[in-house]
């Protein structure tokens, strides 16, 4: 067994990965054209979803509040809109940073505690930011939403429409292009320090590693994602809501993460889709019921595939290919 | 003429868990590439000595010196950097990553380079060629690419010294690195801990007698968190109270 070989194999593109995003992320924009703003919400949804994944999946840290960041980089591109600067991709740089930021001294707590006390805090945060963006009601327009956004031409060129076409396609290019990024980051040697650390925190001590410092890194720039996610969101939908930051978007994205699958980042776009196109349908048909099918779904999931809806498949491939 | 530092040396340790003392007043030196072994009866304090000297917990009172120099309120992982490195008793290792991911974190942990992100894992070229001597010299290099829940439990008690020689110790601290494996396995086992370089400082925990006085130029014997006593292995192997507390009065000379 050549190592270099095996570990060029496990990091290299896969003909499934070279598939997926024309058929299950393209596709959509011929097909439902009318579904574009389902489509972008989706894509929106699926980036946030990669960075939970990226701290929880690959670093182990639960977190209850991540919305917290996902918000924080709504409202940070949603007033500097408002307040004239409506320039989308400036927008969501300084959203990131500000986001990053905040998640950068968030993570100080974050790294000190683990397991209920960290599921404690990170819910906490959440609660904290609604509450704080809710008195804040001047300047962030409280329950009533985030008001008076523009979002300019993308590069000068593309207008925001109605219809949602640039809005779809601008999520979907910010979506790609941070995926390689994440993808990057997982296959390099700070992605394999992080899974050592989520195996076991105490070996990687014993072995040098200042854990806290690594997780830092992750959870800021975790965080930064996440800003960049709510900033999308923000801009293509030029309003934000307390929503934005609350308990229930960071509850579903962690139902979305591990319904696909953690650990994998393809896992959270699936899960995103998945979640987000059968809340459409069965909201549809039946709203009350919808969470009843959701509870369900989860449940068999963890109940029969413990790795995750893509952890399932992957089982199932590998048992195709050895009969 | 100056006496030689020792590679690690601690000072009056004391450590109580409540009322329970486990280290009381343990000074104990190592002198550089010492094959020294740590024996003593179940709950003695041996693994809880380990930990006060990598920091895993804070002592009472007392000092640790490694090289020379004080790191007693050093946190573990730089203890580690400066060349500070333990074996676990219990395997402690990353049962969802194979042997090669494992090294291969220690070598570039140690490289400093654990934290780049830009290029891939399969570009540190170096680093993998190590990762994998080092698996290949301790025998695991054909299961190198399995995951290590998949390994024997002979082999993962291999890959707990391999992690550990991934660092470049200057000081090996083994807690009973034969725990759990067969005896025809265990002295092979301690043929390829003797054969560490000599600039390599060993202290090992070790309970199978015929391995101690096999391998160790010197022993220290605790007793409930006290050194009994300490010399070579003849020494220990005539000393009437090592014999009634500990070897139970049988004949090891
Ligand atoms: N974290 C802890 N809190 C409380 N008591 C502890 C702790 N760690 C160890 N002890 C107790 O301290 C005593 C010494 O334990 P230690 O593990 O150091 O013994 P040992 O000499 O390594 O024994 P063995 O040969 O069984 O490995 C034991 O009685 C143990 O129960
Ligand atoms: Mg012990």
């Amino acid at each position: 067994m050549d190592p270099h070989l095996w570990l060029k194999r496990k990091g290299r593109i896969s003909p499934y990965e070279v598939a997926f995003w024309p058929i299950v992320l393209v596709l959509p924009f011929w097909l439902f054209p009318t579904y574009l703003s389902l489509s972008s919400q989706i894509a929106i949804t699926a980036l946030f979803c990669i960075s939970l994944d990226l701290i929880l999946g690959y670093a182990g840290i639960i977190s209850l509040g991540h919305a917290a960041f996902f918000g924080i980089g709504a409202y940070a591109a949603g007033l500097l809109s408002a307040h004239g600067w409506g320039e989308p991709l400036s927008g969501l740089a300084f959203a990131a940073v500000v986001a990053a930021f905040a998640g950068w001294i968030v993570s100080f707590m974050i790294v000190r505690v683990q397991h209920l006390a960290l599921l404690m805090i990170t819910l906490g945060l959440g609660f904290l930011l609604v509450e704080l963006a809710n008195s804040l009601g001047s300047f962030t327009g409280g329950a009533d939403g985030l008001q008076g956004i523009d979002t300019w031409k993308l590069l000068g060129v593309w207008k925001f429409s109605f219809w949602g076409k640039t809005a779809y396609a601008y999520s979907l290019a910010v979506l790609f292009i941070l995926f390689l990024v994440c993808r990057r980051i997982v296959r390099s040697p700070f992605g394999l320090t992080l899974e050592a650390i989520r195996e076991n925190p105490d070996r990687t001590t014993a072995l040098g590693a200042p854990n806290r410092a690594h997780l830092q890194k992750i959870f800021t720039l975790s965080a930064g994602i996440a800003g960049i996610a709510g900033a999308l969101l923000a801009q293509t939908t030029e309003t934000v809501s307390l929503e934005s930051l609350g308990f229930q978007r960071s509850a579903e994205i962690a139902i979305m993460l591990i319904l696909g699958g953690t650990g994998r980042l393809y896992g959270a776009i699936l899960g995103a889709i998945i979640f987000m196109v059968a809340r459409d349908q069965l909201a549809g048909m039946n709203p009350q019921y919808w969470y009843f099918w959701i509870g369900l779904l989860l449940m068999i999931v963890v109940l029969f595939m413990p790795r995750g809806i893509l952890g399932g498949l992957e089982r199932l491939a590998a048992f195709g290919r050895r009969r | 003429m100056i006496a030689p530092v020792n590679a690690l040396e601690t000072g009056h340790l004391n450590k109580a868990f409540g009322k329970l003392v486990v280290a009381d007043d343990i000074s104990l030196a190592l002198p550089q590439g010492a094959r020294h072994a740590l024996i003593g009866p179940n709950g003695a304090g041996k693994t809880t000595l380990i930990n006060l000297m990598t920091g895993v917990l804070p002592p009472d009172s007392g000092q640790v010196r490694l090289d020379g120099k004080e790191i007693t309120g050093l946190e573990s992982d730089v203890r580690v950097k400066r060349g500070l490195v333990r074996t676990f008793q219990i395997n402690t290792l990353f049962p969802k990553l194979t042997p090669l991911e494992s090294v291969l974190m220690a070598v570039l942990e140690r490289e400093g380079i654990s934290g780049q992100w830009i290029a891939p894992l399969a570009a540190r070229r170096d680093a993998i060629d190590e990762a994998f001597g080092l698996l290949t010299q301790l025998g695991l290099g054909d299961d190198a690419t399995r995951p290590t829940h998949d390994l024997a439990y002979g082999q993962q008690r291999l890959l707990e010294i391999a992690l550990a020689l991934a660092t470049k110790p200057k000081v090996l601290l083994l807690d009973e690195p034969a725990a759990g494996v067969p005896k025809s396995e265990s002295a092979a086992l301690f043929e390829a801990i003797a054969a560490l370089p000599t600039d390599i400082s060993v202290l090992f925990i070790e309970h199978d007698m015929n391995l101690v006085f096999t391998f160790a130029s010197r022993i220290t014997v605790l007793v409930q968190g006290r050194i009994l006593t300490e010399g070579s292995p003849d020494e220990i192997a005539h000393d009437p109270q090592v014999r009634e507390v500990y070897l139970g009065g049988a004949d090891h000379g």
